[in-house]
């Protein structure tokens, strides 16, 4: 493809995709809306700001991670990310009780949560990477091992507590864009804004990455510096999209091969763009039917991997004829 | 003027490259050679600091290549490895431009298209320039990776057995484009070769390497000889002369 048409084509994905997301917020503020309107707004405009910041933090770093790992099959959750959420709950369940739980301080445990997800990535970076090896396998792989023994731990302790205190629990660990309050917003849309600006800044060094560690030093890359500051902004975005709203990283592989597909080899500063603008546009359509069409019956998860899901199917057989 | 000293490095405590001391030829083409695992595509990669030494360096002009800042080494010394596979999808523009990253850090300017549009002419691969790498054949892959070292315009080229996967005419087409370049301008370019005959006649200087240290560094018409090859090979190599070029029989 050459690189008139493909941005082109960018420019057209874009503004069809932007259209999309205008429209389906509309959509999200407006239908079936009765009483006040200034109530209806602020509730359901909150809403939409944290589906924003999701949509925007997560294909982010998922294409971000990508780059870094030189592999695209791979999320960010790979690096056991989700599950030290889910044991970060259950522990505070386990040891505190749901009451106690869900009366601490919504700002301490959203600072904590992120704490904790960072503080967690940023020691696997510093003792395996940068210490031990300069393989960005083994830190995948030692993440992988990390995930499992989280999930493993959490499950443990879900058996173990009362059943009454699952419920809850269980209501805690699925992804919801309803709960989070405009300090803890605020909080996320400042790490995700300056980070988004830090990876911007690096555009071009990422898309010279897209060579390989010895392709990417030969052309001039300070690799190793780029891959450190490349990790750490992922970790910020993903910290920070999982303490908002809870595991969702599920929707970033979907949406970024949606846009690997429909603008192959391009460069990040077109990749990632686009692919914000798709997820915003599956978060914002998901979050409508879940609520317009099912009645909250179910998950916003369920709807994005069973639309992105038939959306991707469709775009593969497209691509075979 | 590259040059070498004390150069080290092992692999699990076994040494890969010992070279006490070595000054790489200025100017034209040098082909290193020697058997497989003498350590020559790790000195390249030591050249290129790609990786670390155990010990000693390599000087570009008296300075380290490792106190360089990334792209001030990048716009003297390119260099192209041995295996070349990539999982994004890049079309041979896109590649080839990677090559003026030094040089306009992700920024292109008219004259780094230009420079992208010469390499791309120099390798014949213009009419592809808009493919897919991964719709491409081995050998025309290995031809636009050429095309981005050309358009990294360095003094100083490293490539590490650039002929593999070419057949006979683009191979020889490859080798008589990086001896003119060197001729041309001035350009000192580093080739791994196994194709002895190649280097017979397109090298002007020889390195040749055996179990990580340089057996002989020498203009290529005096290391063309059958007692250093055998030695260097542990094999029956046969040397000759026919109106005036040297051929190596190397089959038995």
């Amino acid at each position: 493809m050459n690189p008139v048409a493909r941005v082109t084509r960018a420019r057209m994905l874009m503004g069809l995709a932007a259209a999309e997301c205008i429209v389906l917020a509309v959509g999200l503020l407006t239908i079936n809306a009765v009483g006040d309107w200034g109530f209806v707004l602020s509730l359901r405009g909150s809403k939409l700001v944290t589906i924003a910041l999701v949509a925007w933090a997560i294909p982010f770093s998922t294409v971000l991670f990508h780059t870094l790992s030189n592999n695209q099959i791979l999320t960010p959750s790979i690096m056991g990310f989700d599950a030290l959420f889910v044991l970060v709950q259950t522990l505070g369940v386990f040891i505190l009780g749901s009451v106690q739980v869900s009366i601490l301080d919504p700002h301490l445990v959203f600072a904590g949560e992120l704490v904790v997800m960072s503080a967690f990535s940023m020691a696997l970076y510093w003792l395996l990477y940068a210490r031990m090896s300069h393989a960005i396998e083994v830190l995948l792989l030692v993440g992988i091992i990390c995930g499992v023994l989280f999930r493993s731990v959490a499950g443990l302790l879900q058996r173990l507590i009362d059943p009454g205190e699952f419920l809850v629990l269980q209501d805690r660990l699925f992804a919801s864009f309803n709960s989070a309050s405009s300090g803890e917003q605020a909080c996320a849309a400042l790490i995700i804004c300056l980070s988004t600006l830090w990876a911007w800044v690096r555009f071009p060094s990422l898309d010279a990455m897209l060579l390989g560690r010895s392709g990417a030093v030969a052309v001039g890359v300070n690799y190793d510096r780029i891959a450190k500051e490349t990790f750490l902004i992922v970790t910020l975005q993903v910290a920070a999209a999982t303490a908002l709203v809870g595991p969702i990283t599920f929707f970033g592989l979907l949406v970024v091969h949606l846009t690997y597909r429909l603008l192959p080899g391009a460069p990040h500063r077109l990749t990632i763009p686009l692919s914000v603008l798709i997820g915003g546009t599956l978060l914002i359509g998901a979050q409508v039917i879940l609520e317009r069409l099912l009645g909250f019956l179910g998950t916003v998860g369920m709807v994005v991997e069973f639309i992105g899901g038939i959306a991707f199917i469709l775009l593969l057989i497209g691509s075979r004829k | 003027m590259i040059e070498i000293e004390n150069l080290r490095k092992s692999y699990a405590g076994l040494p890969v490259v010992d070279i006490p001391a070595l000054t790489m030829p200025q100017g034209g083409v040098t082909a290193i050679i020697g058997p497989n695992g003498a350590g020559k595509s790790t000195l390249l990669s030591l050249i290129g600091r790609l990786e670390t030494p155990g010990g000693g360096g390599v000087f570009l002009d008296g300075e380290n290549v490792r106190s360089f800042r990334s792209t001030d080494l990048a716009k003297r010394l390119a260099m192209l490895k041995q295996d070349n596979s990539l999982t994004a999808r890049l079309t041979v523009a896109d590649l080839v431009a990677f090559g003026r990253f030094p040089h306009c850090n992700g920024r292109p300017t008219d004259r780094d298209r230009a420079k992208v549009s010469e390499a791309l002419e120099l390798v014949r691969m213009t009419e592809l320039k808009d493919r897919f790498l991964d719709e491409l054949s081995g050998g025309q892959r290995q031809r636009a990776f050429i095309a981005m070292v050309l358009a990294q315009d360095t003094e100083y080229a490293l490539f590490d057995e650039p002929l593999n996967s070419l057949d006979i005419s683009h191979a020889v087409a490859v080798m008589r484009l990086l001896h003119s370049v060197a001729r041309t301008m001035g350009k000192t370019i580093v080739v791994v070769l196994h194709d002895l005959n190649f280097v017979a006649r397109y090298a002007d200087h020889v390195i040749a390497m055996k179990a990580g240290r340089v057996v002989e560094t020498a203009p290529a018409s005096h290391a063309i000889r059958e007692d250093l090859l055998k030695q260097l090979y542990d094999t029956d190599v046969a040397v000759s002369t026919r109106d005036g070029r040297t051929f190596v029989d190397v089959y038995g």
